[in-house]
């Protein structure tokens, strides 16, 4: 089984539009896992039937038992954080200060303090239109995305794949350069760059590209929103020559990306120009991943 | 005033928005716009000046000391975020995980964990005429936003006057970070784009900012392409919506070469005047 | 020599996991008594942050000399595994661990950052 991991650094670069379009021209074969939970779309254009829901369980979260505590104040005295309040003699902590590092707990002569599992937010796993399945997920508000939410997310898109018989694990990576994107990026057979052809989209393709280069992961790019800058792409050329990241395609900047999210449809079934340059992306894609 | 620019989706034109908006507000008065999105900042590809302060931002972790370590373990007992590793030999730390909560260090029998400053950013600021531009830049590998967004908006507090508009660049999504900004903020703008992706994830935005009990209004980028969808959302949920930034090639192509759009886009500086007047009136209590 | 696998499940004949710090299981060969020692390292699931440096210490405290697994190690195992000597072998994620020992013996794997 092998796994392809779509991530772009920065928003709004196509990447979801794209992998959704891989989704389709790959059908069957694919079993799809969104890791971008903080803003996650691809159920959007994929009509998952969210088959199975799980609330899933991250960090931890200081609860003082007011029953026990008498009062003394240690946990007060060691929280870096602000996260515990004092009000005529009573304490209590603030959810959303609270970094859950437990060390409260560890100091309380009371054992007044107990660490509880947060839900931050359920997990899903649907048959989506493509005829295979897609393992998602929603945050809640002010959760902390992490690499255990985004490794969840993988190991049960892995699952589905090995007892469905499907041979592609596709991933929609999570943004940023932190830890979620490095969970995306573990264990991926092939790491596909989306990103734009902007001063920010190379800024930013430069800084997750120094993560995929830690992993010894083969990487290829395509490059979104081709024709606005000459200068910007023969730098973002140069860039991918010396790195031998394979390029996939150029594709012009096209409003046929918003028509076709506004209509509900991946770009690959609503633009036929499109569509070539994105079928020819997939073959490469295919070939890269079982050439390796 | 602390004007928050945010979104829930990426590249909706949070960055655009905030640097053309405090170039155009510089032109009649102090403004600081201060670049929070600190995993990937790029205001400071739209916005330039002479540059008055660089400085190296810290996080406290602790720092072993061999000679007096008796291998206890206990130090790895106790850290909830797998930063500390006690081998038989040596103890080991992570910086990038450490959320420094001295836990390690205090409860170390032996004293051999001390707290030391470890860089976990560079904050840096420039003057541009009456614009004051702040950016903090994480380190890659680095895995917690927060404290840098913190201690910057610290700088802040400690350099400015809030009688003046802060505008802050929000970091994208509804996770911690941008919590940690929009928490403090006196009013929020949501930029999205009219299309089914800018609706679902303005929704969460939404949520998030009436989660805290902010004021917020929206700013439609991108008119014209899409669908009515975010229109119709902000009638029926009675949200102000500021003004609408057109959809065009041309703009595409300016913020591709990293230039500020108001000065040679009438439309765009139009909408940059409506969301000023639109702060204004919010900051004197007189709502449109 | 300890020659430790990152696999997906307890014995040889198991699918190597490509994850270093999240894989299913660790096992260890000693090459020249041909004996096995498993780890289940399934608990892995439950940690946040700092997978990585997690297993390291697992391979540590069996004994290994040479890692084969499939991706290079991230930042914090990697700085793990330069302080300990282990030398890293990649490449070997689509396999099973029998054909990962093979692969190595013929010198097929790729060495992991010249650590």
């Amino acid at each position: 089984m092998k796994e392809i991991v779509v991530i772009s650094g920065k928003g709004g670069t196509g990447k979801t539009s794209i992998t959704a379009s891989f989704a389709v021209l790959g059908g069957r074969d694919v079993v799809v896992a969104d890791c971008d939970v903080d803003a996650a779309d691809m159920h959007l254009l994929l009509e998952p039937d969210f088959g199975r829901s799980e609330a899933f369980f991250s960090g931890e979260l200081a609860v003082i038992d007011q029953d026990l505590c008498s009062g003394c104040g240690q946990c007060f005295d060691v929280c870096r954080y602000g996260a515990v309040n004092e009000t005529e003699g009573t304490y209590t902590v603030t959810e959303l200060d609270c970094e859950g590092c437990g060390y409260c707990a560890r100091v309380c002569p009371d054992q007044a303090i107990t660490n509880v599992s947060r839900n931050v937010g359920d997990w899903y796993l649907s048959k989506i239109r493509t005829g295979s399945s897609m393992v998602h997920a929603r945050l809640g508000i002010g959760a902390e995305n992490s690499g255990k939410l985004v490794a969840k997310v993988k190991t049960e898109a892995r699952k589905v794949a090995g007892y469905s018989g499907r041979s592609l694990v596709l991933v929609d990576g999570s943004p940023g350069v932190g830890c979620p994107v490095v969970s995306s990026l573990s264990g991926a057979s092939l790491a596909v760059l989306v990103t734009e052809q902007t001063v920010s989209g190379i800024h930013d393709l430069k800084r997750v590209y120094e993560l995929v280069r830690k992993f010894d992961i083969p990487a290829a790019c395509i490059i979104n929103k081709a024709d606005l800058n000459a200068e910007v792409l023969t730098d973002l050329r140069d860039f991918m020559a010396r790195e031998t990241i394979a390029p996939l395609a150029e594709i012009p900047y096209d409003e046929a990306f918003t028509a076709a999210i506004t209509n509900g449809k991946t770009i690959v079934e609503w633009d036929p120009a499109m569509a070539e340059l994105l079928e020819s992306s997939w073959l490469e894609i295919r070939r890269l991943v079982d050439s390796d | 005033m602390k004007i928050a620019i945010a979104s829930g989706k990426g590249g909706t034109g949070k960055t655009t928005l905030a640097t053309n908006l405090a170039a155009y507000m510089a032109e009649s008065g102090s403004v600081v716009l201060a670049d929070l999105d600190v995993e990937e900042p790029n205001s400071g590809l739209f916005v330039r000046g002479d540059l008055l302060v660089g400085e190296t931002k810290y996080k406290m972790i602790p720092e072993w000391r061999g000679d007096t370590c008796e291998h206890c373990g206990n130090c790895q007992t106790v850290c909830n975020f797998n930063a500390v590793l006690s081998m038989a030999d040596k103890v080991m730390i992570f910086p990038e995980l450490c959320h420094g909560c001295y836990a390690c260090s205090e409860l170390c029998p032996t004293e051999s964990l001390p707290m030391k400053r470890h860089p976990m950013g560079e904050l840096k600021h420039f003057r541009a005429g009456q614009l004051d531009f702040v950016e903090s830049r994480l380190v890659i590998g680095e895995e917690q936003a927060v404290p840098l967004i913190r201690q910057t908006l610290d700088y802040l507090s400690a350099g400015f006057s809030e009688d003046v508009p802060w505008i802050l660049d929000s970091p994208p999504g509804t996770s911690c970070p941008v919590m940690e900004v929009v928490k403090d903020a006196d009013l929020v703008i949501l930029v999205t784009e009219p299309t089914p992706f800018g609706l679902h994830d303005l929704k969460l935005a939404v949520e998030t900012v009436k989660h805290l009990d902010k004021s917020y209004a929206v700013v439609l980028n991108r008119f014209g392409i899409g669908d009515d969808g975010v229109l119709r959302y902000c009638e029926d949920e009675s949200i102000d919506l500021v003004t609408r930034i057109p959809n065009s090639r041309a703009i595409a192509e300016l913020y591709a070469s990293g230039q500020l759009l108001y000065p040679v886009v009438p439309a765009v500086a139009r909408a940059v005047a409506d969301v000023a007047d639109f702060i204004g009136n919010h900051l004197t209590g007189r709502r449109p | 020599m300890n020659i430790a696998f990152t696999t997906q499940g307890p014995d040889l004949d198991s699918p190597m996991d490509p994850r270093l710090g999240r894989t299913r299981y660790l096992i260890l060969l000693d090459d020249e008594t041909g004996d096995i020692q498993t780890v289940d390292n399934t608990a892995i699931d439950d940690v946040s942050h700092g997978a990585g440096p997690r297993t390291v210490q697992k391979l540590v405290e069996m004994g290994a000399a040479v890692l084969l697994t499939g991706n290079g190690p991230g930042g914090n195992a990697a700085e793990v595994l330069e302080q300990t000597g282990i030398e890293i072998y990649v490449g070997a994620g689509e396999m099973t661990a029998k054909e990962a020992l093979e692969a190595y013996k013929n010198g097929a794997l790729k060495k992991h950052g010249g650590a």
